[in-house]
């Protein structure tokens, strides 16, 4: 049976790996947070000091005097209906927690990405197309210092500059707060402003050099050169037979950069304090927050693995030739 | 005359030969390497690192660097005396960059090797047995690791196991292989198929003797590029684990200097002379590995070269 251009198989496979690779990340999770140092209530203890009794108490609670598979047998049931546990700092529900949080991650990472995609694209076309003029060089160049530039580092140099010294932007957090209407809009993006600059530079380069090198395969193959003999102009070539064909690999690369904004921005919404996972995970590693770590990891891995999932499937239909492999 | 008294000038061994190949292939290589000028900009600018940080102790007086022991006042800006300023404990930037220089290159290159040698070993071993089930397994769990969110993952891992130099190198080691481990597969699998391995196989070599002799020395330069070009990455993600507080509190790098600065109020207050230095040392002795891994890397991949 086919789905369009693709066989069911192909579909049933890539669902199937996907599956997989989250019960992996689920096995992880557990043996991570749980085996590996002690359990929940051993380091509960370590950083609360309770009675003997207490932990006896809260190793009921957890589950821990059982054995190891009915442990894990719970956990697996617990993450899948959602109840991941409470925060040891807050007390409230994990989902609570990271669920406020989504949103402004989601506005920053998923813009400063888009951004990213638009320029290091575009800009990797005309530098594969113009193959070793001065724009392609300098954006190598440019590309190749951004890539060796602390994305945390470059984030604090624009804020000590332009939050700092010139005073244009903000210097930290989502909104000043008090606006309403119009004015938080345009507040909230002066806020954006920034960490979004940030973000945008530090991804750009790969975009920029998958495209460009794929620009350079697609451009020596027999069907542009008989586009060529054909006679068809220069503009055409290039927008009708090389581009469509060179976005191929860096589609994929999109579609996955997408997964990787839930969990992207650590350490640039930590300097910008930005109320999002990022800074939510970096507070969770100081206060040794488990529960909320090990959600964490979970969910950005899912995010991951379903973006990757997205990307095949539509690879599929935009490539037939990957059927093959 | 007695029949084992054959002279090396007339019946040169084996491994003389090979001696000598691998001499005329490192000259061919080295030619290559030097024609650019890339590459030899960032060999030059790690030699010299390398040598700043090996002579960094002969030169720092420790006491410059103990907070209680320090020489200057609280965040001093640039002056005659202290060419970068101070720190908030009155410690000499530039003396802290010049220690510094030691874990940053340390941990970067020992978690490259880790990360290579890990990958170079799944690597190999998925791409010799190709197409069978230890490939589909290795290559299942490549395909996770590249999946996987590795700063999360490392994080996880650096805050459980608790911050120290060994648990950095480990934990980037831990999450950095996957991609060598990838290249290193697919050139290990055209390699299998060459008739010289084909024929070690029927003269009766094992696995082993034929990863050994045939499969590594085809691989290594693949393998060495990898390792130049991971020390970047690896140098990378020491900061980011350091500015995020996961680095060892007892040593002194680059990453943790920005991280102290960070949460010592460097951004708010000013103090640009702690924060960009530190920054700076990171990108160009990143670009200098990135530069020279890149032109290994067309050294060794001739297809490479027209880009």
């Amino acid at each position: 049976m086919r789905i369009g251009s693709l066989s069911l198989s192909y579909v049933a496979r890539k669902l199937g790996w996907a599956a997989l690779t989250l019960f992996f990340v689920l096995t992880v999770n557990f043996f991570l947070f749980r085996v590996m140092p002690g359990d929940p209530v051993a380091l509960l203890a370590r950083s609360q000091r309770l009675t003997p009794e207490a932990v006896a108490e809260q190793k009921a609670l957890y589950g821990l005097d059982q054995p190891m598979l009915q442990q894990f047998l719970t956990y697996l049931w617990q993450t899948l209906t959602g109840h991941l546990g409470s925060s040891l700092v807050s007390g409230q529900p994990v989902t609570r927690v990271i669920g406020g949080r989504v949103w402004p991650t989601v506005l920053l990472v998923g813009t400063g990405t888009t951004l990213a995609i638009l320029v290091g694209v575009l800009a990797g076309i005309r530098a594969g197309w113009f193959r070793g003029t001065r724009f392609d060089r300098g954006s190598l160049y440019g590309s190749m210092l951004l890539y060796s530039t602390p994305e945390g580092w470059l984030g604090m140099l624009l804020l000590i500059v332009f939050a700092g010294s010139l005073a244009w932007f903000p210097s930290g957090g989502l909104s000043s707060g008090g606006e309403t209407g119009l004015g938080s809009v345009t507040d909230v993006l002066s806020h954006l402003a920034l960490p979004v600059a940030t973000l945008a530079l530090s991804y750009v380069g790969q975009f920029l050099i998958v495209m460009r090198s794929s620009m350079l395969d697609v451009k020596d193959e027999d069907f542009v050169t008989v586009g060529r003999a054909v006679g068809l102009p220069d503009r055409l070539v290039r927008r009708r037979l090389v581009v469509p064909n060179a976005i191929l690999p860096s589609f994929t690369l999109i579609v996955l950069s997408f997964g990787f904004v839930l969990g992207g921005a650590i350490v640039i919404e930590t300097v910008y304090s930005w109320p999002g996972i990022g800074q939510l995970t970096y507070r969770a590693i100081e206060s040794q927050d488990y529960p909320v770590l090990q959600a964490v990891f979970l969910l950005t891995s899912a995010a991951v693995i379903v973006a990757n999932l997205v990307a095949d499937i539509a690879y599929g239909f935009l490539d037939p030739r990957i059927e093959e492999v | 005359m007695s029949a084992d008294a054959t002279t090396p000038e007339l019946a040169p061994s084996p491994r003389h030969f090979a001696r000598r190949r691998r001499k005329d292939a490192f000259i061919r290589y080295w030619a290559i390497f030097r024609h650019s000028r890339q590459a030899m900009a960032g060999l030059v600018i790690l030699v010299v690192i390398s040598a700043v940080a090996l002579v960094a102790p002969l030169i720092v007086n420790p006491e410059d660097l103990d907070p209680a022991t320090a020489p200057g006042l609280p965040v001093e800006p640039p002056s005659s005396q202290w060419w970068l300023g101070t720190d908030n404990f009155g410690r000499p930037v530039l003396q802290l960059l010049l220690v510094g220089s030691r874990v940053s290159l340390i941990v970067g290159i020992a978690a490259s090797i880790g990360a290579v040698f890990i990958g170079a070993t799944i690597g190999m071993a998925a791409g010799y047995y190709g197409g069978t089930k230890i490939d589909k397994v290795l290559n299942a769990l490549i395909d996770w690791f590249l999946v996987i969110p590795w700063l999360v993952l490392a994080i996880a891992l650096a805050a459980i196991l608790g911050p120290s130099l060994v648990v950095i190198i480990a934990v980037i080691a831990v999450t950095s292989w996957p991609l060598t481990a990838r290249l290193v597969r697919a050139q290990t699998l055209s390699v299998r198929k060459r008739p010289y391995v084909e024929r070690g196989r029927v003269l009766g070599a094992s696995d082993l003797t034929i990863i050994r002799r045939h499969v590594l020395p085809n691989v290594f330069p693949v393998i060495f590029a990898n390792t130049v070009l991971t020390v970047a990455i690896a140098i990378l993600s020491e900061t980011t684990l350091s500015i995020l507080g996961l680095g060892d509190p007892n040593s002194i790098s680059w990453g943790r200097i920005i991280e102290e600065a960070f949460s010592g109020g460097a951004l708010v207050n000013g103090y640009w002379w702690w924060i960009l230095p530190p920054g700076v040392c990171i990108v160009v002795v990143t670009l200098a590995f990135t530069m020279c891994g890149y032109a290994l890397d067309e050294v060794f991949n001739p297809n490479l070269r027209k880009r």
